[in-house]
């Protein structure tokens, strides 16, 4: 008899929680969850990675590609709207960051920790602004007829808006793997985080390097807003919602690694979904903390560290 | 007779200690109306919770992002204390009956006792923050990981608390109480012996932190702020050094909320949730972090700029709020007390250390 399976501790109660349906459910809501922060997080994972700058106002890009898909249906019918929005969403987000990038973050290349406050700062006038500019109350943003409906995965009717946020997750990953792997941009990225000082001495512009990354993270966050737009409202503390989450996926995944974000993006959402069937949504919030915390006394510097020879 | 020598800075701790305690106990009582001085009252919590900030975040390097999880633990439990005075033996909150049809909890049930009151707001926060410090500080958490850890701290603290309405009043908080440990809290000579015995924590907590900055432990504190590594090599472990920072840091945090809910008389899931614990900082960074008093000042500060402007100008606090942290960081890094320090020469340790530890990349 094999330990644990006959244990009555180890024995599981036939319940419904248990039920291979409400399993495969519970897995997907995950992924759904995992795909926007996922999206949201891979921005931010770039703009961390690069410099150690946590950006607290990647939140506040969120939300304005938001009001951008708001403002630029406006003048589109619903059919494009969306699709026209995100590549201007990326643009506004790009843009924000690059301005955050030459007014305040380049100064505090050598302060990280400050630039986490400065940001916030940044994030909290900003949000002010939406809040006179677009008034308080959340706006809503139409989702276009052809994401309307659900099809079919697997016996379960599925939204077909939540597969179009995972595959545009998808695609957004495997954009910024490639461009990174492939084009001589990555690979400019790549040796300007992998070791600085000798990046510019083999003749790369480390500043040009760095305003690239701020202009392609901060347009994903732009993205990410436009995205959300199909599963929630539109308001001026849209970014504040997700800041903390996504955050704790890059955290968990790793500096700086698309492996280790995608995964931790993936990981939490079907985590937390889990947990909120099982519990309630507040108690799930907690868990997951907790456990964050217990990975991190597994692996301190996320799922998939970059190995250095420094000592700290 | 021996006589006691002191340096002459500690002279000025001491004599900076003394200045302050006049001005709380002496003059704002008289030169202030009831109102002023309960908001004085209000804006000294936020500067004992400050002062500890000023310990982990200016000397200790650790930017606690998450204090409102210790101000709100003990915030919360003076809260239930002051809820089942006003219930009365064997009564059950009002609130209670409202969310939860009359049935309290039995973990409420000790909150009936003071002394066990006042036990669980000074072991428990410093409780938390040492089992929490312990695992993150031990596995060299430091940095960015660290400041986001402990923010989600508190943000996963307050949505639990809202969350669990039944027993903590959800989003609406706990408020409407009657009785301070038998005081009643309308009365205005009540309210004036609140304010004292919150500037008095103030001053006791401030005598505190000024002994640790003068100790070895002190000297240690910084050093293994800046320049962990070497203190890792002379045979400390950083770790340790910075956990005692981290518990006394959230100690005093908890003390300010236990003190908050008797002057306020409401707290509430906004008032130690991620936004609230960052705004603390806010006042820790004007007045200077690394300073003893800067984080005092600072706090009465803002605490004072946020009440007038949204009495005059709803709305603009938020710009303020974002302005001063960009301007504060980025331009005056040190707060006040470095303007302070540039006119005199002080030594190394009360300044801010600019150059951090850069991710590893």
């Amino acid at each position: 008899m094999r330990e644990g399976a006959a244990h009555p501790r180890y024995s599981l109660r036939p319940c419904k929680e248990l039920d291979v349906d409400v399993v495969l459910s519970q897995v997907f809501t995950g992924i759904s969850i995992g795909s926007v922060l996922l999206l949201a997080a891979l921005g931010l994972m770039l703009t961390f990675g690069q410099m150690g700058v946590i950006n607290m106002a990647h939140g506040e890009f969120m939300m304005a590609g938001a009001y951008t898909a708001y403002m630029v249906q406006r003048g589109f019918p619903d059919e494009i709207s969306l699709l026209v929005s995100i590549p201007i969403g990326f643009v506004v987000g790009g843009l924000m960051g690059l301005l955050l990038e030459a007014v305040v973050i380049r100064w505090m290349y050598h302060r990280p920790l400050d630039t986490l406050l400065v940001t916030f700062g940044v994030g909290l006038v900003l949000q002010q602004l939406a809040r006179d500019i677009f008034g308080a109350p959340a706006k809503q943003v139409r989702s276009p007829s052809w994401l309307h409906g659900q099809v079919d995965v697997f016996g379960y009717q599925w939204p077909i808006s939540r597969l179009f946020i995972t595959a545009m997750a998808i695609l957004a990953v495997v954009g910024v793997a490639a461009t990174m792997r492939y084009t001589s941009l990555g690979r400019r990225i790549r040796a300007t985080v992998q070791n600085r000082d000798l990046a510019e001495t083999v003749g790369i512009s480390t500043r040009a390097a760095d305003r690239a990354t701020f202009f392609i993270g901060s347009g994903l966050a732009g993205v990410a807003g436009v995205l959300v737009t199909l599963v929630g409202s539109t308001g001026p503390n849209l970014g504040q919602s997700y800041i903390i989450d996504v955050f704790l996926v890059v955290v968990a995944g790793g500096i700086g690694q698309i492996k280790g974000t995608v995964i931790a993006a993936f990981g939490l959402g079907i985590i937390d979904s889990f947990l909120s069937h099982a519990t309630s949504g507040s108690v799930a919030k907690a868990l997951i903390f907790v456990l964050i915390v217990l990975f991190l006394q597994a692996r301190p510097e996320g799922l998939f560290a970059v190995r250095t020879r420094s000592l700290v | 007779m021996k006589t006691i020598k002191l340096a002459p800075a500690t002279w000025g701790t001491i004599g900076g200690i003394a200045l302050l305690a006049v001005l709380l106990f002496a003059v704002a009582p008289a030169a202030l109306d009831a109102f002023r001085l309960g908001q004085l009252a209000k804006y000294l919590c936020w500067a004992i919770a400050a002062v500890g900030i000023g310990l982990a975040w200016g000397r200790g390097g650790m930017l606690v992002l998450g204090q409102g999880l210790y101000f709100g633990l003990g915030a919360y439990a003076m809260a239930f204390h002051l809820k089942l005075e006003q219930a009365g033996p064997d009564g059950v909150p009002d609130f209670m009956k409202l969310y939860a049809g009359g049935v309290m909890p039995a973990w409420w049930e000790p909150f009936r006792s003071g002394a066990f009151t006042i036990a669980v707001i000074a072991i428990v926060p410093a409780l938390v923050a040492g089992i929490i410090g312990y695992a993150v500080l031990k596995r060299r958490v430091k940095g960015a990981y660290f400041a986001i850890l402990s923010q989600a701290l508190a943000a996963a603290f307050a949505i639990l608390l809202i969350g669990q309405i039944k027993s903590t009043g959800g989003s609406n908080g706990l408020n409407n109480f009657t009785t301070f440990f038998g005081y009643n809290l309308y009365l205005p000579e009540n309210k004036v012996m609140i304010y004292q015995i919150t500037a008095a924590v103030l001053i006791v907590a401030l005598v505190i932190v000024a002994v640790l900055y003068r100790s070895r432990y002190g000297e240690l504190l910084v050093a293994a702020r800046d320049a962990e590594e070497r203190v890792r090599f002379l045979g400390h472990d950083p770790a340790n050094i910075k956990l005692v920072a981290y518990v006394v840091a959230a100690f005093l945090a908890g003390l300010g909320g236990a003190m908050f809910v008797p002057v306020v008389g409401i707290i509430t899931p906004s008032n130690v949730d991620a936004l609230a614990s960052i705004a603390l900082l806010a006042g820790v960074a004007l007045g200077g972090r690394a300073a003893l008093f800067g984080p005092v000042v600072g706090a009465i500060a803002i605490g004072y700029a946020q009440s007038a402007l949204s009495e005059n100008f709803p709305g603009s606090w938020s710009y303020f709020q974002g302005a001063l942290f960009i301007i504060v960081i980025l331009l005056l890094p040190g707060g006040l007390a470095s303007l302070f320090a540039r006119m005199r020469r002080t030594p190394a340790h009360t300044q801010v250390q600019l150059k951090q530890e850069e991710v590893p990349a």
